[in-house]
C-alpha cells in the first residue's frame, strides 16, 4: 500500500531494528517526526507489536527473540549491493493492498444495484444467487444476531462476511487479489466497489442505496468488529 | 476448515492385512496401497545374483515395491494433499511428499523472469532477481511446517475409526530449508525505524498475503530457495518462498514476490475471516502464529496391524514450534499410566523430532498415546484439556494427545472417538 496518508506516531520501535543502519537522512527526519518508544524487545521475553494504529491493542510475540538467528558472515560489507532499485512506477502495480483505514483503496465508486448484476454475472456460480447457497464459501447472513458464539458452539453455523468478518476493507483488498476465482483481478475498481456495496447491503450493513467508494468503504464498522483480541498463548506449563 | 478435513480410506481392510512389504512396519505389515499392485509383486523375480544389474540412471526412482504416496483432498479442485505420515520414518519428508495447501493453485513460474520487490517503510525500495538471492550469503536449518488446520477433524467427537496419520495429520512435513535470512535483505534495503510489520505477498493466483510482525522477520525468517539440497518445489513455493520457522503453514508464503514493510497489519482475509480462533467469550485469537507443541504415534496406526503378540516399537514424531521437543511420554493403556520414549538425534528447534517406545503387546486391548513436552515447558494437551481451554467450536492449532486402539486381533484403529 502506498505510503501516502500514513500516519506512524506512536508505534513502538523495535529494538532489534537498530541495527539496520540509516545511510541517509530519511530515517533521522521520520524520527524527528514521530518520536518513538522502545519497548518489548528484550531476548526471550519477545517483541511487542503494535496491531491497532490508535495503539488500543498490540501483540506480544513470546517466541520471537531479538534477531538476527543467523549473523552475518564476519566481513560482510554494509550492503552487498545486490538487487536493482524498484522506482515508483516498478512499485505502483504490485502494490494493491488495502488496510482498514482505507489506505490503498483506488478511486472509483459503485452501488449495491449495479453490484447485484456483477454478483449475477460472475459471482453467483459459485457463492449462490443470494450468497447463502454455495458450492463455495457463504458470504451473506447474519445469523446468529446476538453474541459470537464461534469457539462456543461447534455448530454455530457458517462464518460470513456479517457474522464474522471484522473490517470491510478486507473485501476490497482479497477480490482485488482472489476473485472470481476463476478469473482473480478481473474487475474495475467500480465493478468492486459495486459488488462489495451489494454483499455490505445484503449482509444488512449498509443501506441499499450508499455509494460504496474510498471514503464510505473505510468508513463502515463491522457487525464482528472488535471481536478480535491479540493471541495469548506464551508457551509454558498453561493450556490456552 | 471444510478444505482440511481428512479424506475417508477407501480399500477394504483385508487387503492390508495380507501383504508382506513396507519399510516401517518392519517387513511384518503392509498398507492398503500395496494391495494395488500386490499380484505383480508377488510374481519372485530372478534371482539378482544371476544376472548383471540396471547401469546407473540420471535420475533414481523408488523401489517398484515403495509406493508412498501423497492423499489430496476429496473436493474437486482440492486445495490441499497430505504427506503419508505411517509411510515414513526418520524426520525428513521427501521433496514430492511434502504437503501442499494451496489457495489458487500452483502457478507456474520462470526463474529467469522471477522477482522479489521489497518496499515500503525503507530507504531503498529494491528488486532482487532469483540470482540476487542465491548470491547473498546463505543459511540451512531443519525445520518442520504444519498446516494450522492440521488434525482439526479430530476435534470431532466422532473422527472415522478408519483414519491413518496421514489423513489425521498430513498437513506437517519436514524438510532442509535453504535460503538467505530476511533480516538479511532488509539490512540491504535499510528498514525505517518505525517500521513493525511486513506484508508478504505470493505471486499465485490468490495473491495470498500475510501480515507478519518485522521481528519475525529479523529473528529467523527466511527466504527459501531450497529444499533438501535442490532447488524448492513448485509445490512449495518456487522459486522461492518465505519460511517462518515454527508458525503456522499459511504465513509461509509461497512464490513469494512482494514484502512491504509497514508500521500495522493489513488483516488480510487470511488473517481475520481465516486462520483465526474464536474462543468461547465470544472474541476470536487473531495473529495466532506459534505452532504448539504435538505428537502423533505414525506406528502402530490404520491402517497396519500387529500379527502378533510380543516385542514391538512404538514409532511417531513430535515437533513444538516454540523450540526443541525435550520429552515424549507413551501410554498404552489410555493415558493412565506413561512411560518416557526415546528422542532420536538430532532433536532441533522448531523441527519435528522423532520417538521410539520399545513396548511389550500382550495381546489384549490397548490404548496408545503419545504426549510431547517442549523446552517451554508446555505439555501437549488432551481433547478435553484443549476444548476447555478455547471452547468447542475451535478449530485451528488442534495439538491434542492422539489415541490408537490396538484391539485383540491386533488391528489398529483411530480412537478418538471411543475415548472421549
Ligand atoms: C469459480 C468459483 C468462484 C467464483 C466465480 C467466485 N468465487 Fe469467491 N470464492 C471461491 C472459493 C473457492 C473461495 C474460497 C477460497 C479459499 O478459501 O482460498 C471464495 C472465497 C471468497 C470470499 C471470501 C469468503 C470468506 O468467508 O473468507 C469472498 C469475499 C469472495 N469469494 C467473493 C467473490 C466475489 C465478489 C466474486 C465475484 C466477483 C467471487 N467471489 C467469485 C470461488 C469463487
Amino acid at each position: 500500500m502506498r505510503r501516502a496518508g500514513l500516519a506512524a506516531a506512536g508505534l513502538a520501535v523495535l529494538a532489534a531494528l537498530a541495527a539496520c543502519g540509516a545511510p541517509d537522512g530519511s530515517q533521522e527526519r521520520d524520527r524527528a517526526e514521530e518520536p518513538a518508544r522502545t519497548e518489548g524487545a528484550t531476548p526471550g521475553a519477545g517483541a511487542t507489536v503494535p496491531v491497532e494504529a490508535d495503539g488500543s491493542w498490540s501483540l506480544r510475540l513470546a517466541d520471537v527473540s531479538e534477531g538476527p538467528a543467523w549473523p552475518l558472515p564476519a566481513g560482510s560489507p554494509e550492503r552487498f549491493g545486490l538487487g536493482t532499485a524498484a522506482g515508483a512506477g516498478r512499485i505502483a502495480p504490485w502494490d494493491r493492498d488495502v488496510r482498514p483505514d482505507g489506505t490503498g483503496l483506488p478511486p472509483g465508486s459503485g452501488r449495491a444495484a449495479d453490484g447485484e448484476r456483477v454478483w449475477i454475472a460472475k459471482c453467483s456460480a459459485c457463492h449462490g444467487p443470494t450468497g447463502t447457497e454455495g458450492p463455495n464459501d457463504r458470504l451473506v447472513g447474519r445469523e446468529p444476531r446476538e453474541g459470537f458464539p464461534f469457539g462456543a458452539e461447534p455448530r454455530a453455523g457458517p462464518r460470513t462476511v456479517g457474522n464474522y468478518w471484522p473490517y470491510a476493507t478486507t473485501l476490497f483488498d482479497y477480490i482485488t487479489r482472489a476473485m472470481p476465482q476463476n478469473v482473480p483481478g478481473s474487475l474495475t475498481a467500480d465493478e468492486t466497489y459495486a459488488v462489495i456495496a451489494w454483499i455490505l447491503a445484503r449482509n444488512e450493513i449498509v443501506a441499499d442505496d450508499v455509494v460504496m467508494d474510498a471514503s464510505t468503504l473505510a468508513a463502515v464498522r463491522m457487525p464482528a468488529a472488535g471481536r478480535f483480541v491479540p493471541d495469548d498463548r506464551r508457551g509454558g506449563p498453561e493450556v490456552r | 476448515m471444510d478444505s482440511a478435513d481428512p479424506p475417508r480410506g477407501r480399500l477394504s481392510r483385508r487387503a492390508w492385512l495380507t501383504t508382506t512389504s513396507g519399510v516401517v512396519a518392519a517387513g511384518l505389515v503392509g498398507t492398503r496401497f500395496d494391495a494395488v499392485d500386490l499380484s505383480a509383486r508377488q510374481v519372485p523375480a530372478q534371482d539378482p545374483r544371476s544376472i548383471p544389474g540396471r547401469p546407473p540412471s540420471e535420475l533414481g526412482s523408488r523401489a517398484p515395491g515403495e509406493r508412498p504416496r501423497r492423499l489430496p483432498g476429496p473436493q474437486v479442485p482440492s486445495s490441499s494433499s497430505r504427506s503419508p505420515l505411517h509411510e515414513l520414518d526418520g524426520i525428513i519428508t521427501p521433496a514430492d511428499l511434502h504437503f501442499e495447501r494451496h489457495h489458487g493453485g500452483v502457478p507456474e513460474i520462470r526463474p529467469d523472469g522471477y522477482e522479489l520487490l521489497v518496499h515500503g517503510m525503507v530507504d531503498r525500495p529494491t528488486v532482487f532477481t532469483l540470482s540476487d538471492l542465491r548470491r547473498f550469503p546463505a543459511v540451512s536449518r531443519l525445520a518442520f511446517l504444519e498446516c494450522s488446520g492440521n488434525g482439526n477433524g479430530t476435534l470431532r467427537r466422532d473422527p472415522s475409526p478408519e483414519s491413518t496419520p496421514q489423513e489425521i495429520d498430513g498437513l506437517l512435513s519436514t524438510s532442509e530449508w535453504l535460503g538467505v535470512p530476511l533480516s538479511t535483505l532488509l539490512r540491504e534495503v535499510g528498514v525505517r525505524p518505525t517500521a513493525s510489520w511486513l506484508l508478504a505477498e505470493g505471486g499465485d493466483a490468490a495473491l495470498l498475503a500475510r501480515s507478519i510482525p518485522l521481528a519475525k522477520g529479523m529473528d529467523d525468517a527466511l527466504v527459501a530457495y531450497g529444499q533438501n539440497g535442490e532447488a524448492t518445489r513448485p509445490e512449495q513455493g518456487y522459486p522461492a518462498r518465505l519460511f517462518l520457522p515454527g508458525w503456522e503453514g499459511n504465513t509461509n508464503v509461497k512464490w513469494l514476490r512482494r514484502i512491504e514493510v509497514s508500521d500495522r497489519p493489513t488483516m488480510t482475509r487470511e488473517e481475520t475471516s481465516r486462520y483465526t480462533d474464536p474462543l468461547a467469550d465470544g472474541t476470536a485469537r487473531q495473529f495466532s502464529f506459534a505452532m504448539d507443541a504435538k505428537s502423533i504415534i505414525t506406528f502402530p496406526s490404520f491402517p497396519y496391524a500387529l500379527p502378533d503378540r510380543g516385542w514391538w516399537e512404538v514409532r511417531g514424531l513430535a515437533w513444538s514450534g516454540r523450540g526443541r521437543i525435550t520429552r515424549v511420554e507413551v501410554s498404552a493403556d489410555g493415558g493412565r499410566s506413561w512411560a518416557d520414549a526415546r528422542l532420536q538425534d538430532p532433536v532441533l528447534p522448531k523441527c519435528t523430532t522423532r520417538f521410539r517406545h520399545l513396548w511389550r503387546w500382550n495381546g489384549s486391548q490397548a490404548f496408545l498415546m503419545s504426549r510431547a513436552t517442549d523446552e517451554t515447558g508446555y505439555v501437549q494437551p488432551m481433547w478435553d484439556m484443549l476444548v476447555g481451554a478455547r471452547g468447542a467450536g475451535t478449530s485451528y492449532h488442534a495439538n491434542h494427545v492422539r489415541t490408537w486402539k490396538v484391539a485383540r486381533t491386533g488391528e489398529v484403529t483411530f480412537a478418538q472417538g471411543e475415548l472421549a
